[in-house]
């Protein structure tokens, strides 16, 4: 973006935002909205409590365990689905009814069946990112170039080599954007799962700052944990651009 | 004059030495009989061209010879041992090069012999060398997209010719490369035919690259496929790839063939 013939660096648009927030909470207009700049030195004093890094790294293990089971589960299951079509005729459905389906609703089931505790969250982080991932690894291994699988079998490729060296970088490209989603999602499902069930991680802290009117608090957190999903994004989108040179010319 | 043999393959078995064997195979796709009872010998050492109209089942051909495809009945020998699957004494030439494009050239030409599980340096060592042969010395870091057509294909010889089997199948090798590579190509490969003593088994819609670079041509005939003519060219084969496309012999085969073809263009 240019202004007045001056280069802007990326991103200057925030700072707009950013003073009109001030603005608006110096105003006094709404409780609701404090002044960034109290947000912002709430935020500093906030990451080093207790209660603080106790949520953070409550949030994180729900968070990891979650993705790491989509993953785990997901990448496989799409391959094998791309591969096989009695499989992909047994589980699509099932996969694009659970990808479109309101999966909030489903919380307080997970809630009964496996408690009140981290198991539920983990469990609900992973419904929320596995489809995706399933998805995109089976439309990563339908798109595989016939002649590069006969290449392989025509050289004598055993099915795990054809699997490793073959099927799985020629899907990548798509495995990693369905991963990037994935992951995004997971951390809805993880805040949501922690809002529901609300007894640890940032669902406890949110219930505590919106129970006591904290809300330079609540922002704060709020602000970190946007900042964290949106790195982790960036950073999926990054390694997804250091395998673009092939993705284009498959 | 080129000698022309009768069709079904019952080219006098007695003085050829054959390297692979086609006893009566046909291919059915569902309702699609793509090949019906069809029968061929191909002589060690030397190049065999098939060549026909497109359709006409010549890319079935080679990849059930190659053991990818399984045939409806009949059966494939190669030195005298019948092809159930794909093996280490055939490898094959792809028309769109089957690359692996996220891997460089020299990953690429030593993929063969990777999956033979030969230790890394060794096989780095084998396809540096069949590189070097095919010209493309200083690309062994290069990935796919980086280089031309023409390029391409060359990766794709040196892993055949790296895996060092004795028959190599070419499924219309050149037909993605442009007019000047392809020539190039074509004198490069009558040279290795002279040199490796490999068996080549060569597809091919050209009828002029096929009278150029075979020591014998099988003439595919679609619906139901079958091998028409069987044509060896004689006098031109030993003389220099310069004056290979001058010689009468030449001249009269590209007519003879043109003439048997003509009827199956639409
Ligand atoms: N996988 C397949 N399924 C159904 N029909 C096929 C398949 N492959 C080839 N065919 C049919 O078999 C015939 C021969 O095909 P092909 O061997 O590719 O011919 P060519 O290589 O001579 O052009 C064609 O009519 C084609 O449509
Ligand atoms: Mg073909």
């Amino acid at each position: 973006m240019t202004l007045f013939g001056y280069r802007l660096p990326a991103m200057s648009s925030l700072i707009l935002w950013a003073a009109v927030w001030e603005i608006v909470g110096l105003s006094g207009w709404t409780f609701f909205i404090p002044p960034l700049s109290e947000v912002i030195t709430t935020l500093f004093s906030v990451i080093g409590t207790p209660a603080f890094t106790k949520a953070l790294s409550q949030t994180a293990y729900a968070f990891g365990a979650g993705v790491f089971f989509a993953v785990v589960i997901g990448i496989p299951v799409g391959i094998l689905m791309g591969k096989s079509r009695i499989i992909d005729e047994l589980l699509l459905p099932w996969v694009n009814i659970f990808l479109s389906a309101p999966l909030t609703a489903l919380v307080p089931v997970l809630m009964v069946l496996f408690g009140f505790g981290m198991k539920s969250i983990i469990i609900t982080t992973t419904l929320f990112a596995i489809w995706i991932i399933i998805l995109n690894s089976r439309a990563g291994v339908k798109q595989i170039n016939r002649s590069l699988v006969e290449m392989a079998r025509s050289f004598g490729a055993s099915p795990l080599d054809a699997f490793f060296k073959v099927y799985f970088w020629a899907a990548l490209p798509e495995i990693l954007g369905g991963v990037r989603i994935g992951v995004i999602r997971a951390v809805k499902g993880v805040i949501i799962g922690q809002l529901l069930i609300s007894i640890v991680g940032f669902g406890a802290l949110f219930e505590l700052y919106s129970n006591n009117f904290l809300m330079a608090h609540f922002w704060a957190v709020l602000i970190v944990l946007f900042a964290l999903a949106f790195s982790l994004s960036e950073f999926l989108g990054y390694l997804e651009r250091r395998i673009s040179y092939y993705a284009a010319s498959r | 004059m080129s000698q022309t043999s009768d069709a079904f393959g019952k080219a006098d078995p007695i003085d050829i030495d054959s390297a692979v064997s086609v006893r009566g195979v046909s291919k059915n796709y569902g309702e699609v009989e793509a090949l019906r009872d069809l029968s061929l010998e191909f002589p060690r050492g030397q190049l065999t061209s098939l060549l026909g109209p497109s359709g006409c089942g010549k890319t079935t051909l080679l990849k059930i010879i190659a053991g990818l495809i399984p045939a409806t009945a009949g059966e494939i020998e190669i030195d005298g041992r019948k092809v159930t699957g794909p093996g280490p004494d055939r490898a094959f030439v792809f028309q769109d090069f089957a690359l692996l494009p996220w891997a460089n050239v020299l990953r690429n030409v030593s993929f063969g012999l990777e999956l033979r599980g030969v230790g890394k340096s060794e096989r780095e060592a084998v396809a540096e060398k069949y590189i070097g042969n095919v010209g493309l010395s200083g690309f062994e870091k290069a990935y796919p997209h980086e280089l031309s057509g023409g390029m391409r294909q060359r990766v794709g010889l040196a892993r055949a010719l790296s895996v060092d089997a004795q028959v190599l199948l070419l499924d219309e090798p050149f037909s993605a490369v442009d007019e000047q590579n392809r020539r190039k190509f074509q004198e490069d490969l009558l040279a290795l035919v002279r040199n490796e003593n490999k068996t080549f088994i060569f597809v091919t819609h050209s009828i002029e690259e096929a009278v150029y670079i075979s020591d014998q041509i099988a003439i595919l005939l679609p619906r139901p496929s079958r091998v028409s003519e069987i044509i060896r060219p004689t006098s031109f084969r030993g003389t220099k790839a310069d004056n290979i496309r001058r010689s009468p012999e030449y001249l009269d085969i590209v007519d003879q063939i043109w003439a048997s073809l003509r009827n199956y263009v639409e």
